[in-house]
């Protein structure tokens, strides 16, 4: 492997990183929040001074080097510098989901036995304190917003300005003790645990090593030629590694700012605020984004519809190829110009995508005309691909070379292999250290030479080097006939349509394919009010005739654009239902980072899987619901099996 | 999100039960009847300044802050409170519930000084409040919400909680229009304020929405921020749960009761949610065709004969 045992220029830590930007360039804005309706902002140096004294403080408190600091909340500078105070003190910091409800955290806090957790508000303090008796490792809880908590036992408790407080009361005695500490760093040294979300069993927990973390972020901060003046919004959860490389490693290796929206709610609003000029979204949000414009638009007068038109019709025809610095004649390039001043311009300000120079979309696979209608309005969307495992970046679309199929050439670092069974390997300098606590699937995922299963199946393009993903390796199957069945593929296709929000294919071993559709309750709900169709529930709206004669015509599209393909013209869907509640999370049929758990929904819902394959043109069936807070309830609906049409398999008569 | 009943819901120890435990020791329950006698044997309550108590879940009552005494109040011939006395004390909750039409808007009203009683007096402070305009009750520290919502529906949520700022602005019209150093200055700190209370209570993303184009549930709570943003030292709220869905209401009470613990605020709220009433309330006025049938902690209350006829019905001789 390529990399420096010194560490890039000497750094091989993350307070290292810190303390060279808070003395080279110590007055520029690291950390922005909005709070109050204003942005308060920290710069690099104040950063520094706020993380030191959390850090003595953690020490005051009793935090000793290896111990696991768990961190959960959302995205706050506060939280940020919670983990890298953690590191300072030689701790290892464990951000993870703040949305997991209190069972899944007692797993994931028991398993690292994490003796300090930093939690952003009384929400999280009650989750915590709600599974403490799980928790034999567990002393400590940090709270950063003391709102509602004043009456609760403080001996175990304290708010994080007290703790930075005694810091500096303490910094003569303590802070020897934190210099030594982050001396002892090195580049093997552990820089962070992230838990998997789990699409098949528990969570498993992810050691990344300051190598992994500082290699990774150097490597691909140059990929895209990132500078200290970007900006990024930071949403995503922080427990998910794409977040920590960004709002973390990228953000410390280049100085960039973070910016954290105000709430959940107001994202939108910060995000037109900030203007990122580096933006991450997964696919879903940019599908959202799109739905709502296209509500929005035909909600205008017609003059502005027409304009809208008009000009996105040009844009979709020569606005990629502008972006990628193609041939493009005068005249088109002029009337290009002209969208931009009257169409294009405007909607990406009301995006807040107005400055975006890279933005990346990854975790799932992005519907073509999604990804062109960002493209034709001028903004570089990406693909990426990677994984936690791989500290997030093995594959990437370089500049010039985007396209919606693929998902790039290899990182710089990265050396890619493709198994015979078409299961995609790689090694770099970002590949994990270990799994924590379990030697076992380490040994299963990593080799000795390094070389990782992603688990997907994919295979390089011959001519130009990029990757494409066909489906998760597990997943691929046979139909009962023989032929390929990869449940993903179709799926994605049908969640292309704006109507439907998730699928779900079955058929593995199966004669045919049938599939389980989630509508888009915003797209869906919009055509109702449109179309005067009243509805009292979410139940009413899926099983409405109309909409399930709608939902069967997009499923007849996927079946055609199915048969397209030999190698799976076998995995068109026969049947259908339409599901009386969307999957969820909290449900667990989705991770908590909204993949589909195929085999939990597959033995929750068997008898509606009967169903679509015994002939019965109904079902009646009861589902368990989870509420957000861990309570039960229950749904009981009767669903409408619909058929599609299908095309009809030619076999194998032209390969003669 | 995790819902907001049980993320901020207070909780006994055991996690079983929701809302308070009640054990205020000094406040004996008076049956009802007996004020009249206790009053005569020169048992003043008016000029009860003794100190208070400390509820189960450790907030400070304080003194009594607003005492009614003997209170009447008649339309015409129409007496819509009879001979009615209570007092409200420093940081408690305190409800005041009945059927329809018992009387319990008008009591509130009086207490806001909407109303000017026929007969009796109304302390406030240990002082005798004589007859005041609205805008003189604001400036004493009352802020109150509407049974049917008061909201201007076409300014944003932000100038409407604004305006509940209204009596701390100083400066006058000419310096406001011209927008020049103090007037500046003072909209400034005033903004704040406002803002911390947007915070509080989560409306952040609605900001810059028109009221008009709010649902109900969130108009409600925007009221109480401009009411809160007042800064009161005795906060009135007239129904706050009216026509409510079961998730707005815990919101609600999950609001007022922050209110009550962060701010430390004297609430005087009417509900006719009874389980609402009684989880919320430190105590309870039950009145009941213009009289007072009962007065005490939810618990005693619950148990009063007369409230429970008066809520249940009573089978007529």
């Amino acid at each position: 492997m390529v990399t420096t045992p010194m560490g890039a220029g000497g750094l091989t830590s993350v307070p290292a990183l810190l303390h060279r930007n808070a003395t080279e360039f110590g007055t520029a804005p690291a950390y922005r929040e909005k709070e109050f309706g204003i942005w308060q902002s920290w710069t690099w140096a104040e950063t520094r001074d706020e993380i030191e004294a959390l850090a003595l403080g953690l020490i005051d408190l009793g935090l000793n080097e290896g111990d696991f600091v768990a961190v959960i909340g959302r995205n706050r500078p506060h939280l940020y510098w919670s983990m890298m105070a953690a590191q300072m003190c030689g701790a290892i910091p464990v951000p993870l989901y703040q949305d997991a409800a209190a069972e899944e955290m007692a797993y994931t806090l028991g398993h690292c036995g994490a003796r300090f957790v930093i939690v952003g508000d009384q929400e999280q303090v009650d989750k915590v304190i709600e599974v403490q008796g799980e928790l034999p490792n567990f002393e400590q809880m940090i709270y950063l917003d003391p709102r509602g908590l004043r009456k609760y036992d403080h001996s175990k408790l304290h708010q994080y300005s007290h703790v930075q407080d005694a810091g500096r009361a303490k910094t003569d005695e303590l802070r020897p003790v934190m210099d030594q500490r982050i001396a002892k760093l090195d580049y093997d040294s552990t820089c962070v645990m992230l838990y998997t979300s789990g699409t098949t069993g528990k969570p498993k927990g992810v050691v990344l090593s300051n190598r992994n973390v500082i290699e990774t972020s150097k490597s691909s901060s140059e990929f895209d030629d990132l500078r200290r003046s970007d900006d990024i919004l930071a949403y995503l959860p922080m427990a998910w590694v794409g977040d920590f490389i960004f709002s973390v490693g990228q953000a410390l290796w280049t100085g960039f700012c973070t910016n954290c929206p105000e709430s959940a709610e107001t994202m939108h609003v910060d995000l037109r605020e900030i203007g990122p000029t580096y933006y991450f979204a997964p696919p879903r949000v940019f599908e959202t984004q799109l739905t709502n414009v296209m509500i929005r638009m035909e909600d205008a007068g017609k003059f502005k519809q027409r304009m809208f038109h008009y000009f996105m019709a040009h844009a979709r025809k020569v606005g990629p190829d502008i972006l990628d610095g193609k041939d493009v004649s005068l005249g088109d390039r002029l009337k290009y110009q002209l969208g931009e001043l009257m169409v294009f311009g405007p909607l990406k300000n009301t995006l807040g995508f107005s400055r975006v120079r890279v933005g990346y979309t990854a975790g799932e696979a992005i519907g073509p005309e999604i990804f062109d209608f960002y493209r034709s309005l001028g903004i570089n969307l990406k693909q990426l691909y990677g994984q936690t495992e791989a500290t997030v970046f093995i594959t990437a679309q370089p500049d010039g070379e985007v396209r919606s199929d693929t998902v790039g050439v290899q990182c710089p670092g990265v050396e890619l292999k493709i198994a015979d069974n078409g299961e995609v390997f790689y090694r770099s300098p970002g590949v994990f250290v270990e799994y924590y606590k379990n030697a076992e699937s380490t040994a299963d995922t990593k080799d000795a030479e390094g070389w990782v299963a992603t688990g997907d199946a994919g295979f390089i393009e011959p001519d130009t080097g990029h990757l494409r993903i066909i489906d998760r390796a597990k997943d691929v199957g046979k139909m009962a006939d023989g032929s390929l069945f990869a449940p993903k593929y179709v799926e994605n296709k049908l969640k292309f349509f704006p109507n439907i929000l998730e699928a779900v294919v079955f058929g593995n071993g199966r004669t045919e394919c049938t599939a389980f559709i989630n509508i888009d309750l915003t797209a869906v709900g919009n055509w109702a009010e449109r179309n005067n169709i009243g509805y009292a529930s979410y139940q009413e709206l899926a099983q409405h005739p109309q909409v399930l004669s709608t939902i069967k015509t997009h499923v007849e599209e996927v079946n055609l654009s199915v048969a397209q393909d030999e190698m799976l013209s076998g995995c068109q869907v026969h049947r259908f239902v339409v599901l009386h509640k969307e999957l969820d999370a909290d449900d667990g049929e989705l991770t908590r980072t909204r993949k589909v758990r195929r085999r939990i929904i597959e033995e929750k819902y068997a008898d509606i899987i009967n169903a679509l394959y015994d002939g019965s043109p109904k079902i009646s069936t009861t589902t368990e619901v989870t509420y957000e807070d861990g309570r039960k309830g229950s749904i009981s609906a009767t669903l409408t099996v619909c058929d599609a049409d299908v095309v009809p398999v030619q076999t194998k008569m032209a390969a003669e | 999100m995790w819902c907001r009943f049980k993320r901020r819901w207070r909780r006994s120890d055991d996690g079983t039960t929701l809302g308070f435990a009640f054990a205020p020791p000094t406040i004996p329950f008076v049956p009802a009847g007996l004020e009249d006698f206790r009053n005569k044997e020169g048992l003043d309550l008016m000029l009860d300044q003794t100190e208070g108590y400390v509820t189960a879940d450790g907030r400070q009552i304080g003194p009594v802050v607003m005492e009614m005494k003997n209170i009447t109040l008649r339309f015409g011939g129409v007496e819509a409170i009879k001979d009615i006395s209570f007092d409200i004390r420093e940081g408690e909750i305190r409800a005041i519930i009945g059927p329809n039409g018992a009387g319990k808007s008008s009591m509130l009203n009086v207490i806001s000084g909407f109303y000017v009683p026929q007969e009796g007096q109304v302390f406030y402070k240990g002082q005798p409040r004589p007859q005041m305009k609205p805008y003189e009750v604001a400036r004493q520290g009352i802020a109150r919400t509407f049974q049917n919502i008061a909201l201007f529906e076409g300014m944003s949520v932000l100038d409407n909680v604004m305006t509940g700022r209204l009596t701390h602005m100083k400066t006058g019209m000419l310096a406001q229009a011209l927008w020049l150093g103090k007037a500046e200055a003072e909209e400034t700190a005033n903004r704040e304020v406002a803002e911390k209370i947007i915070d509080f209570l989560e409306i952040q993303a609605i900001r810059k929405t028109p009221v008009s184009r709010l649902p109900y549930g969130l108009k409600k709570r925007v009221e109480l921020a401009r009411a809160l943003v007042a800064e009161p030292s005795l906060l009135l709220l007239d129904e706050p749960m009216a026509g409510m869905n079961v998730e707005e209401k815990e919101d609600m009470s999950r609001f007022i009761l922050d209110v009550n613990d962060e701010f430390g605020t004297t609430i005087a709220l009417i509900e006719h949610d009874m389980g609402v009433v009684m989880d919320l309330s430190d105590r309870v006025v039950v009145m009941d065709y213009g009289k007072k049938i009962g007065d005490g902690t939810p618990d005693e209350v619950r148990g009063n004969q007369d409230v429970i006829d008066a809520y249940l019905g009573v089978a007529h001789d």
